[in-house]
């Protein structure tokens, strides 16, 4: 598998550590409850299709990254740096 | 037996080398297998199972029978293909799987008693009784199977792994993938052309086919030194391409030539990871063999391979060859026969419309039926409308059609496709995103066929990469058409065999559908079919088709296995090159190494790094004595410790308060500059991830320091926080743990030592506890922290790396006059469990803030990481196990890590377990042992007696739950 880099280019996957879902991006307020932070860290969807998804390019530039792929035919479409992302969402 | 007719061999460079310890001889370009077939060698080994005589069978990495052991000693390699190796002077080779001989085999014995062996032999036998299993049927199965075997010795030969990349992948160098090099090498493209033949040319080399009215393999080689001229093309021989994997991504196992692998130094092989945007399979077809009685036997091999052998290697296997098969290529090879002058005393082909020019006894419409001659193939029985026939003959050429190599596509769980009209399975367009296929590897079997396909293929890489393609003729080849007529399995009594490395025969592929193993997969695992070195690229579409006729189905439905990879057998050697001994794991020194290793220390593994243990001195014989020295010099006078390996992370900007507040859960935007402070970090779960000291440098300038094994995870959970949950913030951080050498300098005389080497001296007012700043070491900028891990008045003093090694010399060297030294990790454990400091022996990933006793370092006034989760029932209270410090009182005075505590009068099982010791060691200050653990309640449970019991070393004591801070509590040293 490869991903593309925004930073660096296609790169290999072992130069990438793995985190989760890309909701581990939107960190509730602390005081937002028992159930928003149990979703937040612990509940997470098993899609078969797209997702997206975390990945830290540790072994390369130190991006985190917000990977899309799809879980069946393992093809990956794009990659985003997790701070444009949440800058975006901001 | 060789042929007076040229070849593709060097007849003026002759080889000697020995098989079975006997001397032969071959020439430049020959395989083993071709060099012993030249010294008509024909019983090459022995079967899996029945220990039957088998000789040469292919000319390719598909053969089953000629596995054979390479080398002498630790260097021996065993079950590698005589086929693909390549002769070299002093070759020494040893058939398998016999014993004492090839000749006299005593196993052979299995042959007689083949009725009781079939199908399920193992799953029915071995059952009963079950105490039996591990005493007398694993051990007997385990010595009888098994093919060849490892020296035992490590191997010293050298591995290598390697990585490529480029714009297309093209598999097989035949002339589909010639000519598909071609047009996109013309192009421009970055083109690999790989092929696991030692040259390019493919089935070019083995026949007697014109391309562009000269021979194929010249041909061959003009258009490869064409492609060997373009500065974008690689040409990779001897390389077999084994594994499609996402991505684009192809693994590939590239064994170097002898002459090269015997060069100091050099690898046998490479394994290749291939980054390619786009791939052509190029792979060919593979023939598949004809079930008849006894037709395993010496001297019956494939049609295709004895061509090669008589047209590229100039040998023949026999003297008087008759030649079986379905298609025209029996035709081809009794004339390829003919035309190198081998006598061919018939041609039977199976179908029964067929006819010939050639001047050959012809059978049309007949079936060989059974093989004769124990040793080697003698005659043959051949069924005809009128009868049997006995013909006398000493090879047997069969061919039942061609098998697309269509393993790759089916890598990423792709399916074929079943084509009638080729008998045979055909991939599927789009399998595996990015490759095409061309040539015999998608059912085109003609040259022309082949040539046009490497052509189409790379026209619309070109066109989908947006390259324009360059005019490129096709050759001019001959386009027979393929007529097959589907031949699995001749009827008949005896065994026929499906798999020779196997040995699984058409009656055990039968006895599985009749015991209900009706599924591929099934009577694949039941009858062990496809499952040796291999995996089936003999057997495979011939035993299922056996399959879906004894299951009255037909062969789509019936399926085939899953194609995996590696297509060939991929050594781990190769797979895992550079990844043993000290190659294992990178290395990390410390600017203090080369010293400690001058004076003794024995360095132990700390993460990568390497650190000092203790520093022996003349006199002491164990560890202790010289762990209890350092651990006094350290509380009376002063001790010196590489802290290097601490992870330091320089952190800078405006919003470096506020970032570190968010990471920590206590406060550093109030810390004062030219101050450090202990901190404690969190994972967002509220369990504690890292704890230690954060140095303010300046206003919006901190330095920060991680324990030694938790650096990476903590630089790496940074980034996420910055990155991913705050990137608005104005801050930058980078590692620079091996940018400054760091010592901590410990004990009542610390300052006294300091003040020596220290431009500008300092004392209590300048540099109280917990103070940092800037100093001057002997001209050297440096910085000074006045932080504690021993308890004692102590100081950490960095110098950029490049000064570790003269700093800390000189450190050791005045310290000794001050009646101190060098400690090691020994001592400063020691020394931190007197004081009740943690490490990752405590906050080992369970552990929260309340149990570390540092709940009240949870600041209230903001938000930290962690802080939300770590406020969860469950997470703090008279439930948790808390940390406690432990003192021996019973007669037992040993006290160890990983002992489990229980209530005095408990019985020490699981139900009744009330923590666990995490640190434990023996203090010279207090003169016994001491530890560090966690106690439910332990917090109120202080003077209670209790009970540890240490399963696994058989230890058991009594000891007093106390504070864990055994020493100095009030912390007046470290302050003084």
């Amino acid at each position: 598998m490869r991903i593309p880099c925004p930073i660096c280019g296609s790169r290999d996957i072992r130069e990438f550590d793995y985190m989760g879902h890309a909701q581990a991006l939107d960190r509730p307020d602390p005081g937002a409850g028992a159930q928003a932070w149990d979703d937040y860290l612990h509940n997470r969807d098993n899609p078969a299709g797209p997702t997206r998804d975390l990945w830290f390019h540790g072994m390369g530039c130190g991006a985190w990254l917000v990977v899309e792929r799809d879980t069946v035919s393992h093809e990956v479409t794009g990659a985003t740096l997790a701070r444009d992302v949440k800058g975006g969402a901001a | 037996m060789r042929l007076d007719k040229p070849g593709q061999i060097d007849r003026t460079q002759p080889l000697s080398f020995t098989f079975d310890g006997r001397e032969y001889s071959g020439f430049a370009g020959d395989t083993l297998a071709s060099a012993l077939i030249a010294s008509n060698v024909r019983v090459v080994g022995r079967s899996f199972k029945y220990h039957r005589p088998r000789g040469v069978f292919t000319a390719g990495s598909e053969e089953p029978n000629a596995l054979v052991t390479i080398g002498q000693g630790a260097a021996a390699e065993p079950n590698l293909r005589a086929t693909t190796s390549e002769l070299c002077e002093g070759l020494v080779a040893r058939s398998q799987n016999r014993w004492p001989s090839l000749d006299y085999d005593l196993l052979a014995l299995n042959d007689l008693f083949a009725p009781f062996l079939g199908a399920g032999f193992y799953y029915k036998t071995f059952m009963w009784p079950a105490k039996l299993w591990e005493r007398l049927y694993e051990p007997f199965i385990r010595r009888a199977a098994g093919l060849g075997a490892l020296s035992g010795a490590p191997n010293a030969d050298h591995y290598e792994k390697a990585y490529a990349h480029c714009d297309l992948l093209v598999i097989g160098a035949g002339p589909a993938g010639l000519m598909a090099a071609l047009a996109a090498g013309r192009a421009g493209l970055d083109v690999i052309l790989a092929d696991e033949d030692v040259r390019t040319g493919g089935r070019l080399n083995a026949e007697r086919i014109e391309v562009d009215g000269r021979p194929g393999a010249d041909w061959a080689e003009t258009v490869t030194d064409e492609l060997r001229g373009m500065g974008n093309v690689r040409i990779m021989t001897r390389t077999t391409v084994t594994g499609a994997y996402d991505g684009g991504t192809y693994g590939a196992l590239e064994r170097l030539s002898p002459e090269v692998a015997a060069r100091t130094g050099a690898p046998r092989e490479c394994f290749w990871r291939i980054a390619t945007r786009r791939a052509i399979l190029a792979a060919g077809a593979l023939e598949r063999p004809v079930a008849f009685r006894n037709n395993d036997r010496p001297g019956v091999m494939m049609a295709g391979a004895l061509r090669a052998y008589v047209n590229r290697w100039a040998v023949s296997p026999g003297k008087t060859v008759t030649v079986f098969g379905n298609t025209d290529d029996a035709h081809r090879t009794a004339a390829d026969l003919l035309a190198a002058g081998v006598h061919v005393a018939a041609l039977i082909d199976a179908r029964p419309e067929a006819g010939t020019d050639l001047p050959v006894r012809f059978y049309a419409g007949a079936q060989v039926v059974n093989a004769h001659g124990r040793g080697g193939l003698e005659a043959i029985s051949i069924a005809t409308l009128s009868g049997i026939d006995k013909v006398q003959t000493d090879c047997l050429a069969m061919s039942g059609g061609w098998n697309p190599t269509l393993h790759l596509t089916c890598h990423m769980n792709g399916r074929p496709d079943w084509s009638p009209a080729l008998a045979a399975f055909v991939s599927r367009d789009g399998a595996v995103p990015g490759l095409l296929t061309a040539g015999a590897c998608r059912g085109d079997f003609s040259t022309h066929g082949c040539l046009a396909g490497g052509l189409a293929a790379a026209k619309a890489v070109l066109k989908d990469l947006g390259k324009r393609a360059r005019a490129t003729d096709l050759p001019v080849a001959e386009d027979a058409p393929y007529r097959i007529s589907p031949l699995w399995a001749v009827p008949g009594k005896g065994r026929a065999w499906l798999d020779f490395q196997n040995d699984v025969t058409v009656k055990d592929v039968k006895l599985a559908a009749t015991e209900n193993y009706s599924s591929v997969e099934h009577m694949k695992r039941y009858t062990t079919q496809g499952m040796a070195p291999d995996q089936g690229k003999n057997s495979n579409v011939n035993a299922l088709a056996v399959l879906a006729d004894a299951t009255g189905r037909g062969i789509p439905e019936t399926g085939t296995t899953t194609y995996r990879p590696p297509y060939v057998p991929v050594p781990i050697a190769a797979l895992g090159a550079g990844a043993q001994g000290a190659g294992f794991a990178p290395q990390r020194f410390t600017t203090s190494h080369d010293l400690s290793v001058e004076m003794g220390a024995p360095m132990v593994e700390a993460g990568l790094w390497y650190r000092p243990g203790w520093f022996p001195r003349e006199g002491e014989k164990t560890w202790r004595q010289s762990c209890d020295r350092e651990v006094g010099m350290v509380r009376e006078a002063v001790g010196v410790c590489d802290v290097s390996t601490l992870g330091k992370i320089d952190v800078q900007g405006p919003d470096a308060p506020a970032f570190l507040d968010l990471l920590y859960t206590n406060m550093f935007s109030t810390l004062k500059v030219g101050r450090a402070r202990y901190g404690l970090m969190l994972r967002e779960d509220g369990h504690v991830m890292d704890d230690g000291t954060t140095a303010r440098l300046g206003a919006h300038h901190y330095l920060m320091t991680t324990t030694t094994a938790a650096a990476g995870q903590v630089m790496k959970h940074m980034e996420f926080v910055h990155q991913c949950l705050a990137p608005q913030m104005d801050v930058s951080f980078i590692s620079v743990t091996e940018q400054w050498a760091q010592f901590a300098v410990a004990g009542p005389k610390s300052r006294d030592l300091l003040n020596g080497i220290l431009d500008d001296p300092v004392d209590g007012d300048s540099f109280p506890f917990m103070a940092c700043g800037a100093v001057s070491v002997m001209g050297v900028a440096g910085r000074l922290f006045r932080i504690s891990f021993s308890g004692e008045h102590a100081y950490e003093v960095a110098v950029p790396a490049r000064y570790g090694d003269s700093l800390f010399r000189l450190l050791v060297d005045r310290a000794g006059e001050l009646g101190g030294g060098a400690y090691g990790m020994e001592a400063l454990n020691v020394l931190r469990i007197e004081k009740g400091f943690i490490t990752h022996a405590e906050i080992h990933g369970r552990t929260t803030a309340f149990d570390i006793g540092m709940e009240r370092m949870v600041s209230a006034k903001k938000d930290c990481i962690g802080k939300a989760m770590a406020a969860r029932p469950g997470l703090s209270g008279p439930d948790r196990e808390q940390l406690v410090g432990l003192v021996p009182t019973g007669a037992v005075k040993k006290l160890t890590a990983g002992a489990h505590l229980f209530d005095a009068g408990a019985e020490a099982v699981r139900k009744n377990d009330q923590g666990y010791i995490t640190s434990a060691a023996f203090s010279p200050t207090l003169g016994h042992f001491m530890a560090l653990g966690f106690l439910k309640d332990g917090r109120a449970r202080h003077g209670e007696e209790i009970r540890m019991v240490d399963h696994v070393r058989q230890i058991e004591a009594r000891c007093r739950v106390v504070d864990p801070v055994f020493f100095d509590p009030e912390g007046g040293r470290a302050r003084g």
